[in-house]
Order: C-alpha cells, then sequence, then structure tokens
C-alpha cells in the first residue's frame, strides 16, 4: 500500500523522454487543429453566406435593404417589410418577455422559499427545452384561437386608438402578435435564469445593508439589487432579442407569412428568418435561392451585432464587479 | 389619511404607502413566475392530452399509411432522426471536446479567451442561418471535399445538427475541465508523468461524467430543431431508410409539415410525435442535469 503510492500507476510509467515530447506534440497539435476547426467553421459560415448572397448582391445592392416587394413571378426582391417585420416581433417579445423575466428572477432569487426554489427554477428551464416546432404546433392550435377570440379583441377594445393595436373585429389567428406571443414564451427561460443568477450574485451585507437601514424588500431592490447588476440585465435581455431575431420555424407557423406588412400587429406579417423557413420546398429561380440566401446575410449581421453588444456589455460589467 | 394617531403600530402615510407597493412588486413577481409555469403546464397538456391517445405500436413500428386511409406510423422519422443525430454527435462531440482540451489545458489565456468569445459568437447563430450554410456548402455546390454533394441527405443534415451541437459540447466541457483540482494534475507531473498522459488519464478520466452531461444536453437540443434540416435534408421519402446518403424524414421535420398540412390525422401524428420528442428531451436533459450534479459534487469533494 505505502509503496504502490510512492510509484505511478503501472500503466503510467512506461513512455519517457522522446516518446514524451512526441505524444505531447501530437495532443497539442490535435487539440489546437480542433479548436482551428471551431473557429474557421465560424468565418465559413460568414463567407459561404455571404458567397451564395452574391447574385442578389450584384442585382440589387444595398436597395434591397429598402425595398419592399417580394415578386417570384417578375424576380424582383426586397427585404424591408421582412426587415420590418422581424424587428417588430423580436422587441414586441422583449418587451413582454423582459419584465417578466425580471420578475420571475427576482422571484427565484428573493421571495420564493428555499424549498421549491429549486423545483420552479427547473421547471421555467424545462420550457426553454421545449423545442420550437412543438411551441410553434401549440401556437397554431392552442394559442392562436385563443389570441383570435379574446386576446386580440381585447387589446384592440383598450388599446386601439393607437395604429399598430388597430383592430378590424375580424378574428385573424395567424398574426404578428400571435408570433410575438409564441417568441416571447420562448425566451422568458433564457433570459430569467440569466437574471437569477445574477440576482444570486449580489452579495448578502448590501441586501442587509438596506434592510438594516429600514429599506422595503422592493426597496431593497430597486436601489440595491437592480443597480448594482444592471449590466447584466441588460445582457440577458439583449441575447433574449438575438434568440428572438433568429426564431424561424415557430414564427413561421403562427405569423401568416405575408407581406406587405400591415400596420397594425393583428394582421399577418412576416419576418426574415420566417420567410427563408416558409420557402424550404424550393424557389423558383436562381435569383430567388440567392435572394433567400441574402436575407440570411442581413439576419447574420443583425444577430452578430446584438450577440457581441451583449458581450461586451457583459464584459465591461465583470470589470467593474472585479474591481469592486 | 393624516388622522394624527402618530404612535400606532399601523404604518400610516408614507410608510403605510411603501408597504403597499412593497407588496404590489412582490405580487407581481409571484405572477410572473406562475404564469410562466402556468404556460409551460398548458403546453405539456395540450401536447398530453392531444398526442397521447395516438401512441400505439403501429406507430412506432409502421411507415406512413396509404394515401385515403387511417392509422400509419412514423418508423421512417424516428429511424431518421436517430440517424442524423448520431451522425451530428460523431462529428460534434469529438471536435468539441478536443477544442475544450485545447483552450483549457494548452493555449495562452487570451488565445482561450478568443476562442471561447467566438464559440459564442457561434453559438449565437440562428438555427436557420446554418441551414442556409450547409444548403450552400454541400447541397447546392460540389466541393470536393463534400462528395456526397448536389442533393440533400442525412450527411448535410447531421453536419448542420453538428455545428449546433459543437459549441454547447465545447463550452459544457471546458466547464468541466475548469473543475478538475489542479492537484490532480500536479500530482500526475510530480510522479515524473507527461502532460498527453496526464490530460488522457488523469484529466478526462476525473471530467468524464461532466463531458457526458454536456453531449446528453447537445443531443437533446439536436434531437429537436428544425430549422438546420430544412434546407438539408427535408425531401425525403415514405419508407424507413437507413441510407445516409438519402435525404430522411425525422421528427421535427414531420412535425413541421404535418402541422401545416390540411389532414386531421396527421394532427394527430404531429401531437403524438410532439409527445414522443418532448418526452425524450424532458427525459435525458433531467438525467443529465442530475449525473452533472453528482459529478459536481465528486470533485467538490476531491477538493
Amino acid at each position: 500500500m505505502e509503496a504502490r503510492s510512492l510509484s505511478a500507476p503501472a500503466g503510467l510509467r512506461r513512455t519517457r523522454g522522446a516518446g514524451d515530447r512526441a505524444g505531447d506534440a501530437l495532443l497539442y497539435g490535435l487539440t489546437a487543429l480542433a479548436a482551428a476547426i471551431s473557429l474557421l467553421v465560424v468565418a465559413a459560415i460568414v463567407w459561404r453566406v455571404a458567397a451564395g448572397a452574391w447574385p442578389a448582391i450584384r442585382v440589387f445592392h444595398l436597395g434591397f435593404l429598402w425595398h419592399g416587394e417580394w415578386n417570384p413571378v417578375v424576380d424582383k426582391f426586397g427585404a424591408r417589410d421582412l426587415i420590418v417585420g422581424t424587428l417588430v416581433t423580436s422587441f414586441g417579445a422583449v418587451l413582454i418577455a423582459g419584465p417578466v423575466s425580471i420578475a420571475i428572477g427576482l422571484f427565484l432569487s428573493e421571495l420564493a422559499p428555499p424549498s421549491i426554489r429549486g423545483l420552479i427554477g427547473t421547471l421555467i428551464e424545462m420550457l426553454a427545452a421545449v423545442p420550437s416546432v412543438v411551441v410553434g404546433l401549440w401556437g397554431i392550435y392552442v394559442l392562436a384561437p385563443f389570441d383570435a377570440q379574446h386576446l386580440q379583441p381585447l387589446l384592440g377594445r383598450v388599446f386601439g386608438w393607437i395604429p399598430i393595436f388597430a383592430h378590424g373585429g375580424d378574428q385573424v389567428e395567424s398574426t404578428v402578435f400571435s408570433a410575438i406571443v409564441v417568441v416571447a414564451i420562448m425566451i422568458v427561460p433564457i433570459t430569467s435564469s440569466i437574471c437569477r443568477e445574477l440576482f444570486i450574485g449580489v452579495p448578502a451585507e448590501l441586501e442587509e445593508g438596506a434592510i438594516g437601514l429600514g429599506a422595503t424588500r422592493w426597496e431593497m431592490v430597486k436601489t440595491v439589487i437592480v443597480p448594482s447588476v444592471r449590466g447584466g440585465i441588460v445582457a440577458a435581455v439583449i441575447l433574449g432579442l438575438g434568440r428572438a431575431l433568429g426564431e424561424a420555424i415557430a414564427v413561421t407557423q403562427v405569423i401568416g407569412n405575408f407581406i406587405p406588412l400591415k400596420l397594425t400587429i393583428f394582421a399577418p406579417g412576416d419576418t426574415l428568418a420566417s420567410r427563408i423557413a416558409n420557402q424550404y420546398q424550393g424557389a423558383p429561380s436562381n435569383l430567388a435561392v440567392a435572394s433567400l440566401i441574402y436575407l440570411a446575410l442581413i439576419l447574420l449581421a443583425i444577430t452578430f451585432i446584438t450577440n457581441f453588444l451583449a458581450q461586451r456589455v457583459v464584459k465591461r460589467f465583470e470589470r467593474r464587479s472585479a474591481r469592486a | 389619511m393624516d388622522r394624527g394617531d402618530a404612535i400606532g403600530l399601523r404604518a400610516t402615510g408614507r410608510g403605510r404607502r411603501r408597504l403597499v407597493v412593497n407588496r404590489i412588486a412582490e405580487l407581481a413577481a409571484v405572477l410572473a413566475a406562475g404564469a410562466a409555469i402556468a404556460v409551460l403546464a398548458i403546453l405539456v397538456w395540450s401536447v398530453l392530452s392531444r398526442g397521447a391517445g395516438a401512441l400505439s405500436w403501429d406507430f412506432f413500428t409502421k411507415g406512413p399509411a396509404l394515401f385515403g386511409q387511417t392509422g400509419g406510423g412514423v418508423a421512417p422519422a424516428l429511424v431518421g432522426s436517430l440517424l442524423l443525430v448520431a451522425i451530428g454527435a460523431a462529428i460534434a462531440v469529438p471536435a468539441g471536446v478536443l477544442t475544450a482540451i485545447f483552450v483549457s489545458e494548452f493555449a495562452a489565456r487570451r488565445v482561450g479567451d478568443q476562442v471561447r468569445l467566438w464559440l459564442d459568437v457561434l453559438n449565437g447563430f440562428p438555427s436557420i442561418v446554418i441551414g442556409i450554410f450547409v444548403f450552400a456548402l454541400c447541397v447546392e455546390v460540389r466541393l470536393p471535399l463534400v462528395g456526397w454533394g448536389r442533393h440533400q441527405s442525412a450527411f448535410a443534415g447531421g453536419f448542420a445538427l453538428a455545428i449546433i451541437m459543437l459549441p454547447l459540447v465545447a463550452r459544457a466541457t471546458m466547464e468541466i475541465l475548469a473543475l478538475v483540482p489542479n492537484h490532480l494534475r500536479e500530482g500526475s507531473y510530480a510522479l515524473g508523468v507527461s502532460k498527453w498522459q496526464t490530460v488522457l488519464r488523469v484529466v478526462l478520466p476525473t471530467s468524464f461524467g461532466g463531458i457526458l452531461t454536456g453531449t446528453t444536453l447537445a443531443i437533446a437540443r439536436a434531437a429537436g430543431e428544425t430549422a438546420p434540416l430544412l434546407f438539408t435534408c427535408a425531401l425525403a421519402g415514405q419508407a424507413t431508410d437507413w441510407n445516409p446518403t438519402h435525404s430522411v424524414s425525422s421528427i421535427p421535420m414531420l412535425i413541421f409539415q404535418n402541422s401545416e398540412a390540411p389532414d386531421e390525422n396527421l394532427h394527430q401524428q404531429a401531437w403524438a410525435l410532439a409527445f414522443v420528442l418532448i418526452a425524450f428531451i424532458l427525459v435525458s436533459s433531467l438525467t443529465a442535469r442530475f449525473l452533472l450534479e453528482r459529478s459536481r459534487r465528486r470533485l467538490g469533494t476531491a477538493r
């Protein structure tokens, strides 16, 4: 027993010298190669998508971004309405999901009794594991009819004087509004679990200090917790936004795939990702295919910028809290 | 509201307002969490009540019914999904684990940070864009490297899924490798063991549980992805097909196609498939989570 613990296990003792150097170099080379390939994939995606979009870029140039027509019959394509639709659904979803996620994060970190914290946290994360095609299926047959019969008329009555909430009186199931709700459901688990981690990370002395000075729990949240993790919350919401921008399947199932866009959200619409997904059974011409890939390129650029922004915010936030 | 009873134990005026505001805020937080749980419950209940009834032996073993007939199963989609996820895992797991080893065992910190950053960027790419990329790479053009080109195939679909899985596997492995206590590595070096042997025989076996968890979670995610398959492996035949150079049917694609079909039977099949998919994903991710907790705890006590 004593003697064994002083020498390496039998299998580890054999190689020495040249063999070791070769082994080290081999493993280093192999892992470095894998890392390089992983990074190469990112570059290859950008390059291939840009190259695939090139025929459309040559024909439409940047004007593609602000022309709204999408007409395969005469080979005229433009992305304006799809870009607007993408922004409307994503920001709408974030507007709903952001406050809800922060509230859930606060509930899980400050309010919930410790015995049920883990359970509820797990349940909410399970919502994140539901595939988008299943959320979309549910969206078509359960959520959209409910929206059309109850939610949309109600919102139309209350906010109808604002043009984007104008409700025509018809029960339309496939609407931008349904897509907003579906996407909001999909990003809540992501942002809320990040928020929870942030709130849990706030030092207990700070919270106790606020309570000790006579603050209520809400005042403690408002004056201590939220200000100390503001950057993190922003980053969590931007990450949710990135996910919302790129969601294709669930959106295409409920949004109705229709442009030109109407002014109201209680009408069918379309987004970049949803338009691409909807054309999978084949596009009529090479230019149509290239235009679809052009849409993917725009989507890639938008999500790239949002994710990079989120990273920067997180980085700065981490640096500041490291100094504190 | 000011009645002058300033010495009462009941908060009045400003104090009372602060307490009320506090109550309202607490209530809002509870409601938000309740709403999220309710949505999950309604979703699971919808899938369960509409899908469970259609499950039968035939559902799992038979192909689709002939035109106009009822019944029929989804065996081709089950086989196809298995094939696609297996191909994806076969590419993504080695690449992801090796990348993670490079970052946490070999690379300088700055290089490691860069790899991490770009993996996160890759993870943030919309899955539909990855589908378009693979479509442009090996479906639309023929490259010598990917000789199966110019048509949709399980290889192309599996490759797209591998790109989705790669950052997940790599990040999960990095996290668990960072948890391996340094004194294990130092102990190994002190015994005269070389670096590569230390990595292969000390570090990797210690973190095996964590790597398995990361892989399981990545598989659960990939099994439900539809968007990467739309342009790479969507147009499939009706028969069960094990050939990876053919385009195969798959569970998420079939749900997607059935959900937009006009036939009531196909809708029910979609719900049943959704049930199977959710059951698979929930069971595997809960198991993975459990395993992760266990291996974390083991690493924690080893420290």
